[in-house]
């Protein structure tokens, strides 16, 4: 199996090389596309296949010149086959079903490459090969990302993106420079001989947060993702947020459990805690506030990136306090989790880029009512936003559920600071899934529900075809997903038995649980009651309504009648995306988002309106755009005062640089 | 061979030679005098290499003396010296760090370069490791003439001086090809040529020898 992923890694290349030719017809952006589906559907076979076989290796005849290339595949790089696969299968097929003459090759080519960066991430044994997979994920979907630099704010977005994905890219590099150590060996198998310890292991982990971090939208490097994700062609968003950040997650994975070896102290889980729990709170208030429809998207998966993170940081914790079945169990929260999260961002991304095609706009407050014009997305979309708010029993009930029993019984870690902590992030994942749940009821109701809000929204189209199997795989899975988890669990034991040392406690097929006693869900039996109360609560509206159904028009608030060159009403009349968001971002923004609100009177006599300017920014983002800027400046403003000396300066620091090495050297020498 | 024997009292006493007259370069306050003492260390260089080829019974050594005999010994301060005579230079020399100072940090580089080549050649033969601190010590001090010295000549003989310290070492280890000291020596013969056409153009334009006249026609300087 690992011998047919090699050579679909080649296959993809190959492919991105056609592309340049194919991309002059139709037909040959639609064979790329197509190519792609079926790279997803080898993807998530390779996945099932690395899950039941055991580990295998293979080393490629070719690779830098002091070794070979190793690719591997364990149950931990086979588990994030799967969403890699179900993303890459989606979103091509959409881009497929989106097709409708030649295709720029700008944005054709890079996708295939995009794909076999991300495959061979995951199938990387070996420093080296691990580089030149994440670095031509990276660069290939900045092109994607770049395609359109008509506007200024998607080359902004490109050029922020580009300087991401460059840290994140140096601080991987110096991540594996510095546990490889002297020796200089980068193969997997030799850096897991000699584990980092000491402050070479803190070094080691923080340079890995920061960049697999960085690309997985961890805070506070998370501000690109709400900039390049609106840039980016839908089904490049999708991939990116379901597949590009699960790739960055399992880097991360791949050092922090595995490369630094087994025996890690409590504390190095404690910084991927706190940061994933402000990862999760900040991205899930920016997602009830956006107001385009792909970024409240992208500030969402922010959210879901860290819970994601939270499980993982308590799973490292665990393991250092020796309590190996609650490592298995939060393990198992976050491996689910980033599988369902990918499926339902990725159903998200869809169902707003078939939006943007039908409507023609990603803003919220230019879209509503779309119910009626496109059902099948209106409905897919539904699943998905249900499962982003957490509710059950759809798949991101089942996951964060877990997550948040792992969270509960992580007091049975000794130390006082670790609990409080804990209890701190409970509080604050808690409140995250709330902010998330407001943030998909927004979402779904302003784009789906009321009353048009503009005329290209009045007059939507849905198309058929590819595109509405792309939204509907995903919408199954999702429901699927959210009733089986056990079955995922059972799936994924490999690969926790790999991370966590034992098996996830097994509750069944049909049931998920933290341990023998602890509690239970049964997403059957959820599904059942929900579906008794819905049944029972239809069957009495039925009941005590007079019979014959008549539509009448949407009861607006009281307004009078809208004048007649408005024939979808008042737009006025309706909720907007920001006074939705209004609540929220008063009670939640003003410390946290840095919300601002200002009313502007006219004066006396005036008959001008008065105004009311209200919005927020990412600290983070400010953070980056203003003092870093300055202090490159200042630094570069240094620089050039070296081109201004003379030779005999310059000499001079040559010189001065030598004898302080030999000075170095001497005094290396005398200790 | 050791401390007390002819071989290594001969070669060391030639490799302090060199060294020393590094030191008088330094010293030196007149341009014909630095010339007049840059040709006696390439003479004592090429005495230095000629004892290395008996010492050790390399025949290509003889080669590496002749070479540097008439080159350094020779070729190269004649040329220089009509360099001066033809420009009608100052016959002073212009420092940018006193005299006494030079030879302050001379002696510190001196320290530095011991510090440094014994202990790092530990388990080596007592003659190259000697060697090797001379060779160090000239190639720093080299270094130290070209950023202490204005004039141009100056900073040449100090580049050529440097490069007299490269061959110190290439002499004291056995074994070394001869490949790589005739190309060391052709690289800086074209680098001495390429520095007299560039003092010959310094001084049609602007009348002086000083490097510092060139920097405000630097096209770059904001």
């Amino acid at each position: 199996m690992l011998t047919a992923l090699a050579l679909l890694v080649g296959a993809l290349l190959a492919l991105g090389v056609a592309a340049l030719a194919l991309a002059r017809s139709a037909a040959g952006a639609k064979t790329v596309h197509g190519a792609c589906v079926g790279a997803g559907a080898v993807l998530v076979l390779g996945g099932l296949a690395g899950l039941s076989g055991g580990a295998t290796a293979l080393d490629l005849p070719f690779g830098p010149p002091w070794g070979a290339m190793r690719l591997a595949l364990d149950p931990l790089a086979a588990w994030f086959l799967l969403p890699l696969g179900i993303v890459a299968g989606c979103a091509s097929l959409f881009a497929l079903g989106g097709i409708h003459g030649p295709v720029p090759a700008r944005l054709l080519l890079p996708w295939p490459i995009f794909l076999a960066g991300m495959l061979l991430t995951v199938l990387a044994a070996d420093g080296f090969t691990l580089l030149l997979g994440f670095e031509a994920m990276s660069l290939a979907s900045w092109a994607l990302v770049a395609h359109d630099t008509a506007e200024a704010e998607n080359r902004r977005a490109a050029r922020i993106y580009l300087g991401f994905a460059g840290f994140g890219g140096l601080t991987l590099v110096l991540a594996l420079g510095l546990s490889a150590g002297g020796a200089g060996d980068v193969a997997f198998a030799a850096l897991r001989e000699a584990p980092p310890d000491g402050w070479r292991a803190a070094a080691v982990f923080a340079l890995v947060l920061a960049g697999a971090g960085s690309k997985a939208g961890l805070f506070p490097l998370h501000v690109w993702l709400p900039l390049a994700h609106p840039a980016a062609p839908s089904h490049v968003s999708a991939a990116m947020s379901g597949a590009m950040t699960k790739v960055a997650l399992y880097v991360l994975v791949r050092f922090a459990f595995d490369l630094m070896g087994a025996a890690q102290p409590l504390w190095l889980g404690m910084p991927l805690i706190a940061l994933g729990a402000a990862s999760a709170v900040i991205g899930a208030l920016r997602a009830a506030l956006e107001e385009d429809a792909k970024t409240l998207l992208a500030c969402s998966t922010v959210e879901n990136v860290g819970l994601i993170a939270i499980g993982l940081g308590l799973a490292l914790a665990f393991r250092g306090a020796d309590l190996p079945a609650l490592a298995a169990l939060a393990t198992a929260a976050a491996l689910l989790h980033a599988l369902n999260h990918a499926v339902f961002k990725t159903l998200l991304f869809l169902a707003a880029g078939e939006v943007l095609h039908g409507a023609l706009s990603r803003r919220l407050d230019r879209l509503g009512g779309l119910i009626h014009r496109m059902p099948w997305t209106a409905w897919a979309a539904l699943a998905g936003a249900g499962a982003a708010a957490a509710l059950p029993p759809l798949s991101g009930f089942a996951s964060e559920w877990l997550l948040l029993q792992a969270l509960l019984a992580a007091w049975r870690v000794g130390d006082l600071a670790f609990q409080i902590g804990v209890a701190a992030t409970a509080a604050l994942a808690a409140l995250a899934a709330a902010l998330a749940a407001a943030a998909m009821v927004r979402f779904w109701g302003l784009v789906f529900l009321g009353r048009p809000r503009s005329p290209r929204a009045a007059g939507a189209e849905e198309s058929g075809g590819a595109a509405r199997i792309a939204l509907l795989v995903p919408a199954g899975l999702t429901v699927l997903l959210g009733l089986l988890p056990g079955v995922m669990l059972d799936l994924a034991e490999p690969a926790l038995r790999q991370l966590s040392g034992v098996a996830a406690p097994r509750a069944g097929f049909l049931a998920v649980g933290a341990a023998d006693g602890g509690a239970r869900y049964w997403p059957l039996a959820a599904a059942l009651l929900l579906a008794a109360a819905v049944g029972a609560a239809l069957w009495a509206v039925r009941r005590r309504a007079p019979p014959g159904i008549a539509r009448g028009p949407t009861w607006d608030c009281g307004f009078i009648a809208a004048p007649a060159h408005l024939p979808f009403g008042d737009p006025a009349t309706q909720p907007s995306a920001a006074g939705f968001a209004q609540p929220l971002r008063r009670m939640l923004g003003d410390s946290l988002l840095a919300a601002r609100e200002h009313v502007t009177m006219p004066p006396p006599g005036s008959t001008a309106p008065a105004r009311l300017d209200a919005g927020f920014r990412d600290p983070a983002l400010a953070a980056l755009e203003g003092p870093l800027p300055r202090w490159r400046d200042a630094v570069a403003a240094q620089a050039e005062r070296l081109r201004d000396l003379s030779i005999r300066q310059c000499l001079g620091l040559s010189f001065g640089a030598v004898v302080l090495m030999l000075a170095l050297l001497a005094w290396l020498e005398a200790r | 061979m050791s401390f007390g024997q002819l071989g290594y009292d001969v070669a060391h006493l030639l490799g302090g030679g060199v060294l020393l007259l590094s030191f008088v370069l330094l010293y030196q306050r007149r341009i014909g005098a630095v010339i007049n003492a840059f040709a006696m260390q390439g003479a004592l260089l090429a005495l230095a290499a000629a004892w290395a080829a008996h010492a050790q019974g390399v025949a290509g050594l003889y080669l590496t003396a002749m070479l540097t005999m008439a080159a350094k010994g020779v070729l190269i301060p004649l040329a220089l010296h009509a360099t001066v005579r033809r420009l009608d230079l100052h016959r002073t020399v212009e420092t940018a760090l006193g005299i006494g100072p030079s030879l302050v940090a001379g002696v510190g580089l001196v320290a530095l370069a011991i510090l440094v080549a014994l202990p790092a050649t530990e388990g080596a033969r007592a003659l190259a490791r000697e060697d090797l601190a001379l060779a160090l010590s000239v190639v720093l001090l080299g270094m130290l003439m070209m950023i202490t010295r204005r004039n141009a000549i100056s900073q040449v003989i100090g580049l050529l001086s440097l490069e007299n310290g490269l061959i110190l070492a290439a002499i004291g280890v056995a074994g070394m090809p001869l490949v790589v000291e005739l190309s060391t020596a052709a690289l800086v013969l074209m680098i001495a040529v390429v520095a007299a056409v560039f003092a010959f153009q310094i001084r049609e334009r602007f009348d002086t020898l000083d490097t510092a006249s060139l920097e405000e026609h630097r096209g770059e300087r904001r």
